[in-house]
Parts: structure tokens; C-alpha cells; sequence
């Protein structure tokens, strides 16, 4: 397994090899299923739909709904104009959906459709029935990462949907970043906690978790409707978590509706969190409840008790900027020592963050952006780490290494906690440190001399 | 159809199809039905791919047609047929991915071609992913110094046997020539590298990758190493791609008859197993869809003859080694081959009965690949399940219909895209592995070279048969047949399971498998029993929501019987407690 990655680093310029990031359009599927009633459609050839679609399901276990335009030959010589056009028609006569999301792909991309004024045509000749909605993001697969095709589904939904009528609602927007159902659940139920009302969009809560009741639904109950993302206009603010993914469709919802955004990072961890407790409570006007704070102290409480398995422990992290950046922080919290720090995605903010929160506590740690899991591993092999935590595509360097191995991010396609164990919030902390915990004893267990095999820990 | 001399078996009807416990609808009803919905262009389009069967006379499908845009399709591209199928199971070469990141990542260990280093060929490169990760400069200034780059790096990093690369959409659009980068690189490198034109947008499915890969592999591989294999009754399995062990399965099976396998295209495969394939005595296509052309080549320069297999049901794998064991014409192979199907059948036939006493009478429908939807039919039916509908993803009217019809099939501009290589026999390689004569008797007794009738002439007449059928007819499917189990793909497999019906993944098998050969069959047995008669079903509808049950409500409410056979055991523990301190602190007067 992996028998030619060796300690020896050969420099690469050209060739990326297990890459810790994939194309925009699954990002911009991913944000488009969270809209109540919307039909994500892919642009471009039928395998990208085909390819997303599967690796979503892999990953959720979950029905994962989008049409495609079949580009053939024809259509990538001539424009996909009429790919797209025949499919608008069929979708909204046999799906009947409230909104088609358009997202491009690198074909569409390199030909140069112009996605509006071919939805404006199919607009005038009828194709798209009048109430029914059409959106579109331009998501190349050649420019950033699927996070920043999330970013642009989402910039896409303020742009087309978001509107200021000049009454302000007394709600706040989130926009969650690119995380789990689970995830975007726990953070409703601490609004609700704090009495806050907040408009969270995209919402894939309730759409990528449903339940099993013998009837199918192609638009489940979940997801934000179209109407809530228009109100996005008269919130009082926006809280947005995650600068890769949720901060630019916050800042476009600023420029557009003038309502303003606090930019902060995905709650993960005690400061993140307290951090978007504080600024829901400030913005919303509500006091932070007794159940909340006791929630909190339990955490503390878990931490205090379980220090000492982590405090200086190695660990090499990987995944979507936005998660490492936040989960680095749960880490220093724990004392542990990050030292290996990797994201797929480009971007300079990520180095400069993880800089920022690694230079003091752990001087010699590697940062990297546009990095990959074969060069993890390189830096593994050189020196090797306590704990490993990346998507399922990490696991085998765990395998080879022997290292101890916690599933964080997406995707995960061989594990299930991630569909109902949020990582946000104080709850999803103390999920993350259960995880943690069990992974560096359970290999303690296995491995260690009989002598020292005790029954408590 | 031919008609039985035994008399039908129980539980089947005259023709050996399984009778359904429950009535069946009428298919033309719900043909009907289903294209109702659609708008006039998209139905004109899809009346053509749905069709009521006819074993006799298969009815003209049109199948590997476009797919029409928004209809929501399972298919997916060219470049998933090239190089997730055929050749990404060489486990000992490189494969590069030439574009934007997504492509490689999707095809990065999501099929289950299972691999395992052997002695002397330790090295297995399955899990790694490579690709330029093409940029926008690239795809502005041009990608083919970058392509050249990376193939350098990894040589430099893994030094490999080979490499192969593959183009992805844009790399078509913007007119890199992977090709000659291919060239150059290998004069410069001196190892072999060659690449697939395999752009996603290419023919209407997976399938357009398929004959591209299989040109790509004739032409660069196959015929490069002439050292044929010591053991006699030599054979290779083509379209079998060992997923969830299969190919293992095959082989051992083979091993026990005494065949050899030189490759299986492609399942855990060598690269030079692939260069030395040409050497065997004998082509065996499992998979007719992905590797006719690849068949058809061998026979044409070196001379393998080749005959279609199955071996996916028991009766189905009994038949292929016989085949097998006559075509080699050996008595002592014969004899060999009946004591293993004697053994094996032995071992089989009271799982197969066990099974077959709690699925007789029901029923299934498949929509998989360009071979399952067929082959998977007769595993259904060794346990007595009738398949009531079944389709391809991706397969042509030859799948369907038989090779009969290929003469009569159109080429479409689609088809005439993928490259027809112009093959000839090899001027010294080329070598008949049959006289004339001896093929003449071999047909004389009933022995057909490169026949396949198709999956509609062993369907039982009325099925539905629905061609790249669209998520719109799997809910009206689903609807009005209920079918027990549907064989369908991962993005099928939820939606399908919302319903409350169970779903077998045919491509993945659910992460389960081996079902290939006799023991494959028991698995598949057990497997399918276990899913059909699982109690999560049972568990969707909760208590209050069912009519009101009368063994139910003795358990429910305060004065049912079954609560108040608990309060008569407990009521007397709550009684005997005695409050010791109360009674201590008691003033003792």
C-alpha cells in the first residue's frame, strides 16, 4: 500500500498526487441542495453531474438529486445552449421544482456560455414557467477548490434572490460554510437556545439527513425556501463562519442589502464558538441562557479531565481551509501541537491564519496551502506524528503509519458519525475530543506491553 | 424459445421462468404511464427505450443514444468508461490524469477493482491519484508542458513500468496534444507511455471510454512481451473486473478445472500480464459491452479465438466451463470440469434451496452496467425471483437484442467519433488456435464462436424493458410493480431504500461480494434473503401509525395484560421496602 511514497521529497511543479481538494461544481451542488425545492443542475458534460451526485451519496447515504445538460460532441463545438434550454424544459414539466441552481463546469467554462442570457431565451420562449425560478453560478474547475464553488453558489443566491425592502426584520443571517447537516442543525438548535430568530442559508439539514418513512420526496422538508433568502436583505446582520466559504456570498449580501456582516471562523472549539455565541447574542439582542452556558462547562469539564492524553501530542491535520483553520484552534485549546497543517484549496489566507495561531504555541510547524496528502505523508514519514486527522482519504497513511486516525471533513465515505455528531459548537467539541480520545486509546490498548494494559484510564 | 422436455419445476413456469406470488402489471400500461409525464420531444425520444419484451423476436431498442439533457440520467462519461473501467485496475503503472482536479479525485478508489501485490510484483499504485490539476493558465496558455512536467516527476518519484495518461473535457476543447507529449516522454524516459483521448463530452455514455480504452490497451500493450505462460489450456477473462473479488473467484474455479488464466481485462492485473495476453489459447468475455473490441482485435492479429461466458448464477457457470472444456476438446479437462461442477453443485444446491424457500414468487428489477442487468437475471432466478423489468446504463442493441442485429445497427455521429483501429494479422504472431475442420465440428455439435443473444432473448416475454431509464421512471416503476429488490448504482441506492424497497448495488455490490462462480452464488443468495427479509422494513411504520393490532394492544396501556403482569412482580418488591433510617430515627417510646 502506497509503496512508492518515500521520506525523500522530490519537488513537484506539475503533478499533484492525492490531492486534498476537488473541483468547484460538487461545492455549488452541495450549497444548491440547501435551498428548499431546488433542483441543482450541472452544466457540462453528464459525467461531472454523474461524479458529484455518487460522491455526495457516498458521503451523506442520502438520495442527491441534480440533472445535467449530456453535453456531447455537438454541444461543446456549438454551445450548450441548446442542452441547456431542452433541460429547463424537462426539468420543471417532469421535477417540477421551485428553482433550478445552474452551476457551470470546466467545459461550459472554456466554450464561454453565457448562462443568463441563455436563461433568459428559455425564459421568452416559454421553457420556464412563470413563478419558477432560475439561478446560476460560474464555478470553472480550474480556479480555487469545491469550497470556493460552495462560496459562489452561495454569492449566487444573495445576487439572484436577496432583496431590501426597506423594513428591517429583526432576524440575523448565517451563512454556515461548508459543513455537515449535522453541523448546520446543531447551529439552529444554539440560535433557538439563545432565543435568536436567524435566517441560515444554504440549510441541508432536514434534505441530506431525512428520514426513512417508506415515501420518497425529491424536495424534502429541509433547506432554506426562497423567500427566507430573499428576507436576507432586511436582517439586522449577517453572521458568516468561515472565510473560504461563507464570507464573500456575506460580504455580497453587505454591498447589496447594506446589512452588515460580522466575518468569523466556523465554530469549532471553546473560543470559536464563544465567539459566534457572543456576536449572535449582540446582534440579536438576547441573553445567553443558563443550558447554554452548562453545556459549556461541560466541555471545559471534559477537557480538564482528558488533558493529559492530549497535552503536547502531534498531530497532522488535513482538509478544507476553513476546517483546519478552526480545528487548529480546538487543538491548541487541548494543548496538543499541531505540527503538519495542509489544505487542498488555494488561497492565502489560510497560511496567514494558521501563521498567526501556530508561530507562538508550535514555532516549527508546517503550514501549506495548495498542498496534497502524498506530501503529508512525505512529511509524516520525516518525522512522524500522534494522531492524524483528514477525511477518509487519509486513511491509508493512518494504515501504513500506524498512526492513530480521526475522520474530519468531507469526505467521508467509510464512517458514520458525521451524519448525526455535529463538530460545531460546544457539543461538537466534545464530539471531536470522544473521537480523538478513542483513536489514541484504542491503539494504546492494542498495542502497548501487557504490563501497562489497564483497565482504567 | 425452445421448448422444456421435463415437464416446468414447481414454482416455474414452461419456459423456466419463476411464477410471481403477486400479479404483475400489464408492461404496456405502464410504459404508458411512465412516459406520460414527459414533454412531446423528450417522450418521442423515450418511447424508443422503453419496450415491452418479446424473447422470439427482440424489438428494436434504441439504445447508446443521447441522453436527453435534464431528464435525470444514471450515465456518466467517456472518461469514466476509459479510465475508471477498463484500464485503472492495472495496478503496477501509472495513471495521470491530464485536467482540472475533479475527474481524477472521482475515480480515485470509488470502483471496487480489488488488487493484491503478488510475489515478484510487489509494487500496487491503486492508491494513488495523479493528475496536472490543471489551472486557468493552463487552460489559456495550453497544458501540454505541464502534462510533460508531471510524467517526468513521476518517473522521477515512482519509476514505473508505464504510464498511462488521460485527457479530460477541457483538455479536448483546448487542443493539447497528449499524444505526442506521450511520445516524447517516452523516448526521453525510455519506459512505455501512451495516452487516451478519452474527453468526457466523447459518444453519449460510459461506453464510447470503454472502446477507447480498449484501443488504446490493443494498441500500446497487448502483443509486447511473447512469452506465453508454461500451463497448458491457456485462457483469458475478458470484462471482468474483479469487483468485490469476482475475478479471484473465477480464477480459482478455473484453477480447479485445471484452465489457467494468463489476464483478466481487467481485474488485479499486471501490466505484463496485459503485454502477454495475446499468448493464450482462448479469449472468455464475462462483460460483452466493454470488451467485444478488445476480443474482436486479439482474434483479428494473433488469432484467440473468443466465446461469450457467465459466470454469474450456478446453472449459468455449470454451462461457460463446459464451453470452456469443449472447446479444448481434452477428455481429461471434461472429465475434470464435470467433478468440479458435481462438487460444486453439491455444495450449492441446499444453500440455493434454503434460500429459494423464503424469495420464491418474488420479484426484482435491475438497471446496471452493459452486462449485470442481464447476468444478475439468473442468480434471481436460481432462487426463484422473476426480474420484471430490467436496462442498461449504457449498452447497445447488441446487449439487448443480440449480435445478431449488428449488421442492421446505424453508425450515428456519436459512434463515428470513437476511432475504429484497422487491424490486421500479425505477419508472424498471427496463429489460428483452430483448423477449419476442427472449427466446423465444434459448430457441428453446437458450439458458437462470438455469440451472444442478448439479455431480451432469455427475458420472459412482457417484461419491461427500459433503456438508460430515468429517476421519473424508477419512481413509476417503484409505484406500480413494487418489485421486492431493484440492482441499481449508488445514486440510485437511497432513493430506491426511501421507498422502503431494498437496493443491491450492481457496480459496487454494496462494499459485499464475491457473486461470481459457485461460491459467489451463495453469497449472492444469502445476500439477497437477507436484505428482502430484513426487519428494517418492518420498523419504518411506528406502532400508533398501524392499525390497531390486537397482539399489539395487549402490550400497550396501563391495564393491558402485559403491564399488569409487570406490576404483579414489582408492586411486591416496592411493598417490602422497609425505610431503615426512618425507622432508627423513630422515637422509641
Amino acid at each position: 500500500m502506497l509503496n512508492g511514497t518515500t521520506a525523500e521529497i522530490v519537488e513537484r511543479k506539475a503533478l499533484r498526487i492525492n490531492p486534498a481538494k476537488t473541483c468547484q461544481p460538487i461545492g455549488a451542488m452541495y450549497a444548491a441542495l440547501g435551498i428548499h425545492g431546488c433542483m441543482p443542475h450541472s452544466h457540462g458534460s453528464q459525467g461531472c453531474c454523474s461524479y458529484h451526485r455518487s460522491h455526495l451519496t457516498r458521503h451523506f447515504k442520502e438520495p442527491v438529486m441534480a440533472t445535467t445538460s449530456s453535453f456531447t460532441e455537438g454541444a461543446s463545438v456549438f454551445g450548450g445552449m441548446a442542452n441547456l434550454t431542452q433541460a429547463l424544459r424537462n426539468i420543471f414539466s417532469i421535477y417540477s421544482p421551485e428553482i433550478v441552481a445552474v452551476h457551470t463546469t470546466c467545459l461550459s467554462e472554456v466554450i464561454g456560455d453565457d448562462i443568463p442570457t441563455i436563461v433568459r431565451k428559455a425564459q421568452e420562449e416559454g421553457s420556464i414557467p412563470e413563478g419558477k425560478i432560475v439561478i446560476h453560478a460560474n464555478t470553472p474547475s480550474f480556479v480555487g477548490s469545491h469550497v470556493y464553488g460552495f462560496s459562489n453558489m452561495v454569492m449566487a443566491m444573495v445576487n439572484y434572490l436577496s432583496e431590501k425592502t426597506g423594513t428591517t426584520r429583526n432576524q440575523v443571517n448565517i451563512i454556515p460554510g461548508f459543513v455537515e447537516p449535522a453541523d448546520m442543525r446543531e447551529i439552529k438548535r444554539l440560535a433557538a437556545a439563545l432565543g435568536a430568530d436567524i435566517v441560515m442559508f444554504p440549510d441541508t439539514s432536514n434534505v441530506l439527513d431525512g428520514p426513512l418513512t417508506g415515501q420518497y420526496k425529491m424536495y424534502p422538508e429541509g433547506g432554506a425556501t426562497v423567500a427566507q433568502i430573499r428576507s436576507a436583505g432586511d436582517s439586522i446582520a449577517t453572521i458568516a463562519l468561515g472565510h473560504f466559504a461563507a464570507h464573500v456570498g456575506a460580504a455580497t449580501l453587505e454591498s447589496k442589502c447594506n446589512v452588515p456582516a460580522a466575518f468569523l471562523e466556523l465554530p469549532i472549539g471553546i473560543g470559536a464558538t464563544d465567539r459566534f455565541i457572543d456576536t449572535l447574542r449582540n446582534y440579536a439582542g438576547v441573553q445567553v441562557p443558563a443550558a447554554v452556558e452548562l453545556e459549556r462547562g461541560r466541555l471545559v469539564d471534559l477537557m480538564s479531565d482528558l488533558h493529559q492524553y492530549f497535552h503536547g501530542r502531534r498531530v497532522a491535520v488535513s482538509g478544507d481551509p476553513d476546517q483546519v483553520i478552526a480545528l487548529t484552534q480546538l487543538l491548541l485549546e487541548l494543548e496538543m501541537k499541531p505540527v503538519y497543517a495542509i489544505t487542498g484549496s488555494p488561497g492565502n489566507q489560510f497560511e496567514k491564519r494558521m501563521h498567526e495561531l501556530l508561530d507562538g504555541p508550535v514555532p516549527n510547524a508546517r503550514i501549506k496551502q495548495t498542498a496534497d496528502l502524498f506530501e503529508l505523508h512525505q512529511w509524516i514519514k520525516r518525522e512522524p506524528v500522534d494522531l492524524l486527522i483528514a477525511n477518509t482519504y487519509g486513511k491509508h497513511i493512518a494504515r501504513v503509519e500506524n498512526l492513530p486516525f480521526v475522520r474530519f471533513g468531507f469526505p467521508i465515505l467509510d464512517r458514520t458519525s458525521h451524519r448525526f455528531n455535529p463538530t460545531v459548537g460546544y457539543v461538537g467539541a466534545m464530539n471531536l475530543i470522544n473521537q480523538m480520545l478513542n483513536a489514541l486509546l484504542d491503539k494504546k490498548d492494542r498495542e502497548c506491553a501487557e504490563e501497562w494494559f489497564e483497565l482504567v484510564q | 424459445m425452445s421448448v422444456p422436455a421435463h415437464p416446468p419445476a414447481a414454482g416455474y413456469d414452461s419456459a423456466g421462468f419463476p411464477l410471481p406470488s403477486a400479479p404483475v402489471p400489464e408492461s404496456e400500461a405502464v410504459r404508458l404511464e411512465m412516459l406520460k409525464a414527459y414533454p412531446p420531444k423528450t417522450r418521442k425520444k423515450r418511447e424508443k427505450q422503453l419496450l415491452a419484451n418479446d424473447p422470439a423476436t427482440p424489438p428494436e431498442i434504441g439504445a447508446n443514444t443521447r441522453t436527453i439533457p435534464g431528464i435525470i440520467t444514471q450515465r456518466g462519461c467517456t472518461y469514466a468508461g476509459c479510465r475508471g473501467v477498463v484500464i485503472g485496475p492495472i495496478h503496477d503503472i501509472l495513471h495521470i490524469t491530464h485536467g482540472p482536479v475533479g475527474c481524477s479525485y472521482y475515480s480515485w478508489l470509488t470502483r471496487r477493482n480489488l488488487a493484491r501485490p503478488k510475489p515478484g510484483q510487489p509494487v500496487n499504485y491503486l492508491q494513488y491519484c495523479m493528475t496536472t490539476d490543471m489551472m486557468e493558465e493552463e487552460v489559456i496558455f495550453g497544458g501540454e508542458k505541464k502534462l510533460a512536467a508531471a510524467i517526468r516527476e513521476a518517473h522521477a518519484i515512482f519509476k514505473p513500468k508505464a504510464i498511462a495518461v488521460y485527457s479530460t473535457c477541457p483538455v479536448g476543447l483546448i487542443g493539447d496534444d497528449i499524444h505526442s507529449v506521450c511520445r516524447k516522454a517516452k523516448e526521453e524516459l525510455g519506459i512505455n507511455v501512451f495516452g487516451f483521448s478519452c474527453e468526457g463530452y466523447k459518444g453519449v455514455s460510459q461506453s464510447a471510454g470503454h472502446h477507447i480504452a480498449n484501443n488504446g490497451v490493443f494498441k500500446h500493450m497487448v502483443g509486447l512481451l511473447d512469452e506465453p505462460d508454461p500451463q497448458p489450456f491457456r485462457i483469458n477473462v475478458l470484462g471482468e473486473y474483479n469487483i468485490g473479488g469476482d475475478a479471484w473467484e473465477i480464477d480459482a474455479l478455473l484453477q480447479k478445472c485445471g484452465i489457467h488464466v494468463t489476464a483478466t481485462l481487467s481485474g488485479d492485473i499486471s501490466y505484463e500480464q496485459i503485454c502477454k495476453c495475446h499468448t493464450a489459447d482462448l479469449n472468455v468475455v464475462m462483460c460483452h459491452r466493454s470488451i467485444n473490441y478488445m476480443a474482436e482485435m486479439m482474434e483479428t492479429k494473433f488469432g484467440v479465438p473468443w466465446i461469450k461466458v457467465n459466470f454469474i448464477g450456478a446453472e449459468q457457470t455449470a454451462k461457460s466451463l463446459r464451453k470452456i472444456g469443449q472447446f479444448f476438446g481434452d477428455q481429461r479437462l471434461t472429465d475434470r470440469i464435470e467433478e468440479v461442477i458435481a462438487q460444486e453443485m453439491a455444495a450449492l444446491r441446499p444453500v440455493q434451496a434454503d434460500v429459494r424457500s423464503r424469495l420464491q414468487g418474488k420479484t426484482a428489477a435491475m438497471f446496471v452496467g452493459g452486462s449485470r442487468a442481464h447476468h444478475y437475471q439468473h442468480l434471481f432466478k436460481d432462487v426463484g425471483m422473476l426480474t420484471v423489468a430490467a436496462g442498461y446504463e449504457f449498452a447497445h442493441r447488441d446487449d439487448y437484442e443480440g449480435r445478431a442485429v449488428l449488421p442492421k445497427i446505424k453508425v450515428d455521429a456519436d459512434s463515428r467519433n470513437i476511432e475504429e483501429l484497422d487491424v490486421e494479422a500479425d505477419p508472424q504472431r498471427y496463429n489460428p488456435r483452430k483448423t477449419p475442420e476442427q472449427i466446423a465440428a465444434l459448430q457441428a455439435g453446437g458450439f458458437n464462436f462470438k455469440d451472444y443473444d442478448g439479455m431480451m432473448a432469455e427475458m420472459k416475454k412482457s417484461s419491461l424493458v427500459i433503456d438508460d431509464i430515468s429517476h421519473h421512471e424508477m419512481e413509476k416503476l417503484i409505484e406500480l410493480y413494487k418489485p421486492d429488490i431493484i440492482g441499481s448504482g449508488i445514486k440510485d441506492k437511497f432513493v430506491i431504500e426511501k421507498f422502503g424497497v431494498p437496493c443491491k448495488q450492481l457496480h459496487s455490490y454494496d462494499q459485499g461480494g464475491p457473486y461470481a462462480a459457485f461460491t459467489g452464488a451463495a453469497n449472492f443468495y444469502r445476500e439477497i434473503d437477507r436484505m428482502i427479509n430484513s426487519k428494517v422494513w418492518q420498523l419504518v411504520t411506528p406502532s400508533w401509525k398501524k392499525p390497531a393490532d390486537p397482539a399489539l394492544a395487549l402490550g400497550r396501556g396501563i391495564d393491558s395484560p402485559a403491564n399488569q403482569a409487570v406490576r404483579a412482580v414489582v408492586s411486591g418488591l416496592a411493598k417490602a421496602w422497609k425505610p431503615r433510617q426512618a425507622a432508627a430515627a423513630a422515637p422509641e417510646s
